[in-house]
């Protein structure tokens, strides 16, 4: 607009700089210190030689955690979890969003209102474990994603998509074409909303690969166990399985087993981590919507 | 869809005798089928729950069910009150709660600071890198804790060393815990908690700024007079939220990051409630314990909604 950018606006200019890449490292630090550790030798890590760029390249951690079954296992029911998780989130979340995205629900309001209340009060762990004993989950695969088949949170972001983004007219008018209220939905309403169910796919699945306490109180069998209850073994309770450890019976066997516990410990952070933190950059934009979107008021 | 072959009429002639609501009601049925897998989950899992809450009361036994059990009144509760750790746990909640709130700045500062970025890709890649550790798991995030604080081998340690302090073993010193626990929230979610005030950042009206510049507003002071009012409004609700979870926070990461040394610093009401509950099987006990806690956060969010609907703000 004409206005020359003052002297005071320029160092602005440099000062808020300085500030964003002090934010960029001190994140990417910690991150870009544990993919260098996982491919340098224990022994340049433990005493500090090794503090940015990897050194004694060595990828025996990653050839040890590969070898390792019940990462695999682990790995594995993960997976399913999530996929299975995620599609019963999705088959819950986007019709009851729907429903209640209309003006026409008679009750919308009340309906509304019981399911708020859900977000700031709850029956709490012990009432809610109970239940899930009762019902006979216990040690099941439906345990690790029945508990958790909805958040009022993300039904919310949905339902608003749906009133801001699907056009009122072109439901009412499949409606006067005779066109049910369900088969609007699947074939007007659904077809419409490729991002908002990008979005929830990626919110619930990112929850479903992380979540570890469900597992923890609700899985016994090992069998079933998946990924991060077998990290929270080797990082957290820093026991290494037998498998892990073999080789490590003999003579030096006590420096040799912190070597191989040091080594994997940052190899499996990658493991479970590299996934996510891979993909997010090309589906950024989906999360930021689903933000954004959870932020528009009704 | 085979179901979709049944065609409603909306207008069917009106049955006078029947209330109008019932009518409606009947015609939208469909919107109530797609309601119902929700809604059941609800009731089964959230509510269902709430009913169980009553063995806060009595005396659960498995055999004699839930509502079988015998009542006992506030016994529990007392019990909870009279403890000797009462007092520690209340305190070890409230103060991590309220330190990790103090940080709530954190989150709008970086969102101010990403907002005035004139260089549109750098912006993005900074974005990118900071929204980064909200993906990391918890257990491998506690992981990471553990591995960089070990006091013979950890980064953190080597440093101090190299700058010829003595090793700290942050783990299992109950002085740390708590700043340990909420620095390192901080630096998983700053950047994933700014999103929301960027969005806000990009509604603020240009002619606003425009008409400061004109009146030869620096841009700190812009960012003082016209950004920070603008997302007031946000700033509020996310506070309330907070302020509604005030005595909830992280407790899965809390759990990982406990051991028997830093337990008088550690130990939260939840964590009880899951070693009482579930680890000792104290079922009614600490299901007392752990209604206590959701009712004064239900009460603490209740408050800050009246006081946030003073400034014209508030979630309902």
């Amino acid at each position: 607009m004409g206005i020359k950018e003052s002297r005071s606006d320029r160092i602005f200019d440099i000062c808020n700089k300085i500030l964003v890449w002090f934010f960029i490292v001190i994140i990417s630090y910690p991150l870009i210190y544990i993919i260098s550790a996982s491919i340098s030798d224990p022994q340049y890590v433990n005493s500090g030689e090794m503090w940015l760029f990897p050194k004694g390249i060595t990828f025996e951690g990653f050839e040890r955690v590969f070898q390792n079954s019940e990462i695999w296992l682990g790995y594995r029911n993960t997976i399913f979890y999530t996929l299975l998780g995620t599609f019963i989130n999705l088959a819950v979340t986007l019709p009851m969003a729907y429903a209640l995205s209309r003006s026409d629900l008679v009750g919308r309001k009340l309906i509304m209102a019981l399911l708020v209340f859900t977000m700031f009060f709850e029956g709490g762990l012990i009432p809610t474990y109970l239940l899930v004993r009762d019902l006979g989950l216990i040690n099941t695969v439906w345990a690790m994603v029945l508990p958790n088949a909805a958040a009022m949170w993300n039904i919310i972001v949905t339902m608003t998509f749906f009133k801001v983004s699907i056009p009122k007219g072109l439901e009412e008018a499949a409606e006067i074409d005779g066109a049910s209220q369900i088969r609007t939905f699947f074939q007007i309403v659904i077809p419409l909303s490729a991002p908002i169910i990008a979005v929830m796919a990626l919110f619930y699945g990112v929850g479903h690969w992380n979540q570890y306490f469900n597992a923890l109180i609700y899985l016994q069998d090992r069998e079933l166990y998946p990924l991060q209850l077998f990290l929270r073994e080797i990082l957290v309770q820093q026991q290494l399985t037998t498998e892990l450890m073999q080789q490590a019976g003999t003579a030096e066997a006590l420096s040799q087993h912190a070597r191989i516990a040091d080594i994997v410990k940052y190899a499996v952070m990658i493991i479970s981590a590299a996934p996510l933190l891979i993909v997010y950059p090309f589906l950024q934009r989906f999360f930021i919507k689903g933000v954004l979107i959870g932020s528009l008021k009704e | 869809m085979k179901v979709a072959e049944q065609i409603t009429v909306p207008n069917q002639p009106p049955q006078k005798k029947k209330r109008f609501n019932w009518r409606k009601i009947k015609i939208n049925w469909q919107l109530y089928l797609l309601l119902a897998p929700g809604l059941i989950y609800f009731l089964v899992f959230k509510y269902y729950p709430m009913y169980g809450l009553q063995i806060a009361f009595k005396n659960f036994r498995a055999v004699d069910g839930i509502f079988g059990s015998e009542w006992v009144g506030f016994e529990h509760f007392t019990r909870f009150f009279n403890s000797y750790y009462f007092w520690d746990l209340i305190k070890n909640t409230l103060t991590i709660n309220l330190y990790a709130l103090a940080l709530f700045p954190i989150s709008i500062i970086v969102a101010l600071s990403l907002n005035e970025l004139r260089d549109g890709k750098f912006k993005k890649t900074a974005q990118t890198i900071t929204y980064a550790p909200h993906f990391i798991s918890v257990v491998v995030f506690v992981g990471m804790i553990i591995a960089f604080l070990n006091p013979s081998t950890g980064i953190v340690n080597n440093f101090l060393q190299f700058l010829g302090f003595e090793p700290i073993n942050f783990m299992t010193e109950p002085a740390w815990f708590k700043t340990i626990f909420v620095w390192s929230n901080e630096w998983q979610n700053l950047g994933w908690g700014a999103i929301i005030y960027l969005a806000a950042l990009a509604g603020v009206d240009p002619q606003l700024h425009e008409a400061a510049k004109v009146d030869g507003a620096t841009r700190l002071q812009r960012i003082w007079h016209v950004n920070i009012p603008s997302i007031m409004p946000t700033i509020i609700i996310l506070l309330i939220l907070n302020m509604g979870n005030l005595m909830s926070i992280g407790f899965e990461k809390i759990l990982l990051m406990q051991n028997e040394l830093n337990l008088s610093s550690s130990q939260v009401i939840q964590t009880y409630v899951y070693e009482t509950g579930l680890l000792h099987g104290q079922y009614s006990y600490s299901t007392a314990v752990g209604l206590f806690n959701s009712v004064i956060n239900f009460i603490i969010l209740i408050i800050f909604n009246r006081l946030a609907r003073r400034t014209g703000t508030s979630l309902w």
